[in-house]
């Protein structure tokens, strides 16, 4: 279990913190989406979560954050990402920038671990099975559509065997087709049983692939429960996160004196938009 | 036999240059690329020396003020044979050689991971920087900037098209570098390699042979035979 307690965050410079209290626990298997407008905090989570803040980003922190039990906030950066592996928006800035093909960039962290050569492989193979792009492996990551980028740096992701995933929205610089697979991708990942913390715009992503959503805003966790519940809360609205359309059609119907749990039906299949 | 001034540099280029570039099959490319980069170069040296070689004495022509000599003429065909030498000798390394093949025989032979990560992330940063030039050019193009035309037209077009790509580039470094963070980059300790260009044996041969060549054309240049 990947847990942040009484977590908050300010960067350095910062006039006031970025994440306040924030109380957030990740099962193992679980998929927790987290929602919010612009400037919640949501990147922040992220950034803290996987360990990366205060690491990489300077700031000040407080609280809490232990994976399995174990404080891990004084863990080295390498000694961490076995346990929890982060995802960002750009899939371009993720690749390495030195690797040929994309087998190369997928054993990339396994190299900087200086993981035995045969054990590479293996785990590099077992990834990129995993997410489908075995049929890749020969081309040149630079040149990949986004979608199959981003799957890319999750396979580079995935070889390190994190049992807890943080993405940082996903798929915010990919079109319908890369959200796509980028998002079968996910659910594949969530049956196989790795934990997934996924911050995201498109509710329709987040619905049907989330056990449990958390809505953030100005750095406070203000909502939180089962996907399909906190999906529909009309609390979201007034916070600028657009529900998911089976909501969004449901109050259409309703709206219009028809019967909305025809469609309802319809609820936890919905697809990205 | 004395080989200095302009038969060095060819029996050179003939040798380590066109006869390699000839067995890998590149010498054309290696011709229209070495020219390329090396004709600006060497035409300022030839105008430079044939009309202000000092101490020239046999005019070959005079254009007002300005005389071209015999003597410039001279020194500047030499410093052309030797532009050509390194021009091509860079040139063909280029044609024949993956940078990343370099980093990685750099690596295994006990370069920092960092440093061969610099020197590989460098020259594979030029494509990607010219796909984002391309693109800022594009969208600079459709809200009106005009790129082409006269000098000054160009020159100012300049300005909104580079600014963009540097800033660009500055803004990713960040995401780049937690990227890299979150896969083990900063860890201590050697990293493991998959694979290293074969060195073989006729390979090694050579490269030592070349390595002894070094002091021998000193030694050369020293006793006045270059």
């Amino acid at each position: 279990m990947l847990a942040l307690a009484g977590l908050s965050y300010r960067y350095a410079g910062a006039p006031r913190p970025s994440l306040i209290d924030i109380d957030l626990q990740i099962g193992d298997g679980e998929v927790v989406g987290l929602v919010g407008p612009n400037e919640a905090g949501k990147s922040t989570v992220c950034l803290v979560a996987s360990g990366l803040a205060p690491r990489a980003i300077r700031g000040t922190l407080s609280g809490t954050l232990t994976i399995d039990g174990e404080d891990v906030v004084d863990w080295p950066m390498h000694q961490l990402i076995g346990r929890v592996g982060i995802a960002f928006q750009n899939p371009r800035t993720q690749l390495s920038g030195v690797a040929a093909t994309v087998y190369e960039e997928v054993c990339f962290g396994l190299m900087n671990l200086g993981v035995p050569r045969d054990e590479v492989v293996a785990r590099a193979g077992e990834a990129l099975e995993l997410l489908r792009i075995g049929d890749l492996v020969e081309r040149d990551p630079n040149l990949l559509s986004g979608g199959q980028m981003q799957l890319v740096a999750l396979a580079g992701l995935l070889a390190l065997r994190p049992a807890h995933l943080v993405l940082d929205e996903p798929t915010a610089q990919l079109d319908p087709e890369g959200t796509r697979l980028v998002a079968g991708a996910l659910r594949d990942l969530a049956a196989a049983g790795t934990a997934l913390l996924i911050a995201e715009h498109k509710a329709d992503m987040l619905d049907g692939l989330c056990d449990r959503v958390v809505v953030l805003d100005a750095g406070r966790i203000t909502i939180e429960g089962p996907a399909g519940a906190v999906l529909a809360d009309p609390r979201l609205a007034d916070l600028g996160v657009e529900p998911p359309s089976r909501v969004r059609l449901a109050r259409a119907l309703e709206a219009r004196g028809l019967d909305p749990t025809v469609v309802a039906l319809g609820a936890g299949a919905g697809g990205p938009a | 036999m004395i080989i200095g001034g302009v038969v060095g540099p060819v029996i050179l280029t003939i040798l380590v240059v066109f006869l390699p570039a000839a067995g890998a099959r590149v010498v054309r490319r290696l011709v229209m690329t070495s020219l390329t980069f090396s004709l600006p170069l060497a035409l300022s040296a030839l105008i430079v020396n044939v009309f202000f070689f000092p101490g020239g004495t046999t005019v070959l022509l005079t254009i007002g003020p300005i005389r071209a000599t015999a003597e410039g003429l001279a020194f500047a065909v030499e410093i052309l044979a030797r532009v050509a030498a390194i021009s091509g000798a860079i040139t063909l390394f280029y044609l024949t050689t993956r940078p990343g093949d370099v980093v990685v025989d750099l690596e295994r032979r006990g370069v920092s991971s960092r440093v061969a990560f610099v020197v590989n992330a460098t020259v594979q940063t030029v494509p990607a920087m010219v796909t984002r030039g391309q693109t800022i050019v594009d969208a600079q193009r459709s809200r009106g900037l005009d790129t082409q035309g006269g000098v000054w037209q160009r020159i100012r077009g300049i300005v909104p098209i580079v600014g963009p790509v540097i800033l660009g580039s500055i803004a990713e470094v960040e995401e780049r570098t937690m990227a890299l963070e979150a896969r083990g980059f900063t860890r201590p300790g050697r990293r493991t390699l998959l694979w290293w260009p074969a060195d073989r044996p006729a390979e090694q041969v050579v490269r030592w042979l070349l390595v002894l060549a070094v002091p021998g054309a000193i030694a050369a240049r020293a006793a006045g035979l270059l």
